[in-house]
């Protein structure tokens, strides 16, 4: 096998993932612009039965009725944003692979931010506190005037010795 | 303050196991967490016109819905719970309830739907088919079965994805209708 050969079934290999879509051969309108308007409508569009993919990734037979559907609307005249309002008339928001930001959604889109954020909040407060604490201790330990380290009484000294005198026995 | 924290982690257990009891509740009551709410709940039906099935003279359309309450239900010959859900359909019609009208939804051939009813029976009062989805998308349909209950002016009222069981008949659909029949 020469170089040549290999190059090409090595191109193909790394493209053809890139070209695959579920579109058939007899859905493809025959004017170039109004199918490419079509493959983006497409692409924005949730499978309703799949879920985690596009009406023009998804072989579902929902799916390719909604790919023809797409485009008639198209042939009929629809902009591509009438197209994907009269789906989202029909499905809901949830129709869409990409949510709008908006009241309903703002947690949606908010949210992770939001979380991330406390955290990293929490995480600098925790370290914050805890070199204040540290320091504190340590400024405790030099400080003999803080009650922590206030001088022994008589009767505590007493005992101090006596268990001294106990050890050495 | 201190103590409080060691609590977090539980907090946050409460609140995960929480929500998952509620979900897996939702499951053991019939609902699925495929279940989506319908947009169209308290809207007129779309406008639209089926084909005649097979060995019919003609189909039907939204027009046909108004002045009485109706339940419009999407099956297909090829659709396993739909057949699961069919006995119950014939016992509503056999106690003659309420019309039922059947969207026949995307047969692989012209005769699959009309050979499913004479075998197993048909429970509709009229019956079309929507070979290419067009209704069934403008109904926001996901799949069958699904059944759309809705009033005396075409307006739809409650939407049960997956098959009409007794226990949905008894809790829900029948209390609404007879409430929508006072309207």
């Amino acid at each position: 096998m020469n170089i040549k050969a290999l190059s090409v079934i090595l191109a193909l290999g790394v493209l053809s993932p890139m070209l695959a879509n579920a579109v058939e051969p007899s859905e493809v309108l025959s004017d170039p612009a109004l199918e490419a308007r079509a493959r983006e409508v497409g692409k924005g569009l949730r499978c309703v039965v799949c879920q985690n993919q596009s009406i023009d990734d998804s072989n579902a037979d929902l799916a390719g009725d909604m790919r023809r559907l797409v485009r008639d609307r198209i042939l009929k005249g629809d902009t591509n944003e009438q197209v994907m309002a009269y789906m989202v008339d029909r499905y809901g928001d949830f129709v869409l692979l990409d949510p709008p930001f908006k009241a309903s959604t703002y947690v949606l889109w908010l949210g992770p931010g939001l979380i991330a954020g406390l955290g990293v909040l929490s995480v600098v407060v925790f370290y914050r506190r805890r070199s204040q604490d540290v320091d504190g201790e340590v400024s405790a330990l030099e400080n003999k005037n803080s009650p922590k380290t206030s001088p022994l009484n008589n009767e505590e000294r007493q005992r101090l010795e006596k268990l001294m005198k106990e050890d050495d026995a | 303050m201190k103590k409080l924290t060691y609590f977090i982690p539980l907090a946050v257990l409460l609140v995960v196991g929480g929500f998952s009891i509620l979900q897996l509740k939702q499951v053991s009551e019939g609902k699925s967490i495929r279940d989506l709410p319908s947009v169209l709940i308290n809207r007129e039906v779309p406008d639209f016109d089926l084909l005649a099935l097979q060995g019919h003279d003609k189909g039907w359309g939204s027009q046909d819905l108004l002045g009485q309450v109706t339940i419009v239900n999407l099956f297909g010959s090829w659709c396993i719970a739909c057949l699961s859900e069919h006995p119950f359909l014939m016992q509503l019609k056999s106690q003659n309830l309420v019309p039922i009208y059947g969207i026949d939804w995307r047969e692989k051939s012209l005769d699959a739907g009309p050979r499913w009813l004479a075998k197993y029976g048909n429970p509709y009062t009229k019956i079309g088919t929507d070979p290419d989805s067009k209704v069934a998308i403008s109904f926001g349909v996901t799949g069958a079965p699904e059944s759309f209950l809705v009033d005396k002016r075409g307006v739809i009222r409650y939407k049960q994805i997956g098959a009409i069981t007794p226990t949905v008949w008894k809790k829900t659909l029948w209390p609404l209708i007879l409430e929508l029949r006072k309207q």
